[in-house]
């Protein structure tokens, strides 16, 4: 059974038809190439298929394509903007919070949705919003001063909107 | 890629149910987080779904005049627990949604959809048991009002009947208002895990007595459950920290705990006896009452 929807990828405008039983990770990766968005346990537990929909962060692997109509989806490829890396991929690379780099997009899409969110984080807090992610190379800290450091950047520079790119 | 055979959706709560009288096979899908999980280990087999996501008349929360507090059942985890009014009103409530998978889940999967999965060891019902939460159920043929300790029926069989839908939540101003509560979520790992035990204590103190405490429990028997011999026993007695060792004791006369991989049934009900003393300690304070060591 398929299904035509409209989306947004990295504010790029998609229409496509779906079979209702692809799941949002297939068609991202499949259909339309984004191989950023990577496919891990495929249940829900490893994080790394992790997309921001309208600015929130879901696992795209138990996330019906046919839910995303009208949503606007960002990628792991839709961060850096005009070749330059954001403000948490910047922090990933000076904490050394990358080794095999499988997990880093849901990572980097989970921080960015902390940084564009305005709030304060504890570093407990940290621990929690990204409990959703398994890394299993770093062993976390390195990745946890880099989404401390990101953060504190945009506390920094005011929090201008802009700024988080 | 699903083994999805069919799949309809509903935009507002009458379209659903009558999708539900039409086509009483029909597998309700919110958030997705329990229902995809068990088509992709099999355990649902060619399902037609019905997507409920769409109705906006059961997302969010709300506080009626005379102080009700009303959950859409499409709620997710993530508003439960950042939530003003639930906050405000039920702190314990909010702990309790976000000792639940993690973020991600949080951000999609909902309340209602977490009570009909069934589950035992449901992160929410175990306080809502202690709420006494009543259910608001909805059909083509009418409406109905369930107490959740009557709806759970066994593991992973609710009291949802063919062409039923769960709408709404609901919580009286007398099962939340001066009450302090606590949620313990005792599990291996501290996000992501399902519990090998949960524990919600709710409790009223009036001048050094307890005057109300109310035990709900996951993963302590087939389904959530209430300790009703404690909570009568606890009644007007002094907060001394013998009446609560005894309570923790009398706690584990109402469970049905199993072995499993998780956990041994002797190691859960340890867990019961120790965790509902800490649990109530806890709502003790929360409640304006003396700190007991």
């Amino acid at each position: 059974m398929l299904k035509k929807i409209s989306f947004t990828v990295n504010g790029t405008p998609v229409a496509i038809e779906v079979d209702v039983r692809e799941t949002l990770l297939e068609v991202l990766r499949n259909r339309l190439g984004y191989t950023g968005v990577k496919k891990g346990c495929e249940v829900g537990e490893c994080g790394a298929c992790t997309v921001l929909i309208d600015g929130t962060p879901i696992d795209s692997c138990i996330y019906l394509a046919v839910w995303a109509e009208g949503k606007e989806i960002v990628t792991i490829e839709g961060i850096a903007r005009n070749g330059e890396l954001s403000k948490v991929q910047k922090a990933f690379i000076e904490e050394g919070a990358i080794q095999c780099g499988f997990c880093t997009p849901g990572y980097v899409l989970t921080a960015t949705a902390m940084v564009q969110s305005g709030k304060q984080y504890t570093r407990e807090d940290i621990k929690r919003e990204l409990a959703g992610h398994l890394c299993r190379c770093t062993g976390y800290q390195n990745i946890i001063k880099a989404v401390e450091k990101a953060l504190e950047e945009e506390r920094k520079e005011g929090g201008s909107h802009a700024a988080n790119r | 890629m699903y083994n999805i055979q069919g799949y309809f959706e509903a935009a507002t709560v009458e379209e659903a149910t009558a999708y539900l009288a039409a086509n009483p096979d029909l597998i309700i899908i919110a958030g997705g987080t329990d229902v995809l999980i068990k088509m992709h280990h099999g355990q649902i087999e060619k399902a037609r779904l019905l997507s409920i996501r769409g109705i906006k008349s059961l997302q969010g929360i709300r506080r009626l005049e005379d102080g009700t507090i009303v959950i859409g059942a499409l709620t997710t985890f993530t508003r439960v627990g950042d939530d003003p009014v639930i906050k405000a009103n039920i702190p314990v409530l909010a702990e309790a949604a976000l000792a639940m998978g993690g973020p991600q889940i949080r951000n999609v999967a909902t309340i209602g959809g977490n009570i009909c999965n069934g589950a035992t060891s449901a992160d929410s019902a175990s306080t809502l048991f202690a709420l006494n939460a009543r259910l608001q159920l909805q059909s083509r043929q009418g409406e109905r009002v369930v107490p959740i300790q009557e709806f759970y029926l066994g593991p992973g069989r609710v009291d949802l009947k063919p062409g039923e839908l769960l709408t709404e939540i609901l919580i009286s101003p007398g099962d939340y208002q001066s009450y302090g509560g606590h949620y313990i979520k005792f599990s291996m790992r501290k996000a992501m895990d399902i519990a090998t035990l949960g524990v919600a204590v709710l409790c009223r103190v009036q001048g050094g007595v307890l005057a109300d405490v109310r035990i709900g429990l996951g993963v302590a028997g087939p389904t959530p459950l209430r300790c009703n011999e404690a909570e009568d026993y606890a009644r007007g007695r002094a907060i001394t920290p013998e009446t609560i060792a005894e309570i923790g004791k009398l706690a584990v006369r109402s469970t049905k705990a199993r072995t499993s991989w998780r956990a041994s049934r002797e190691y859960r009900e340890h867990l019961v006896e120790e965790l509902t003393g800490r649990a109530l300690r806890v709502a003790v304070a929360r409640a304006g009452g003396i700190k007991i060591a």
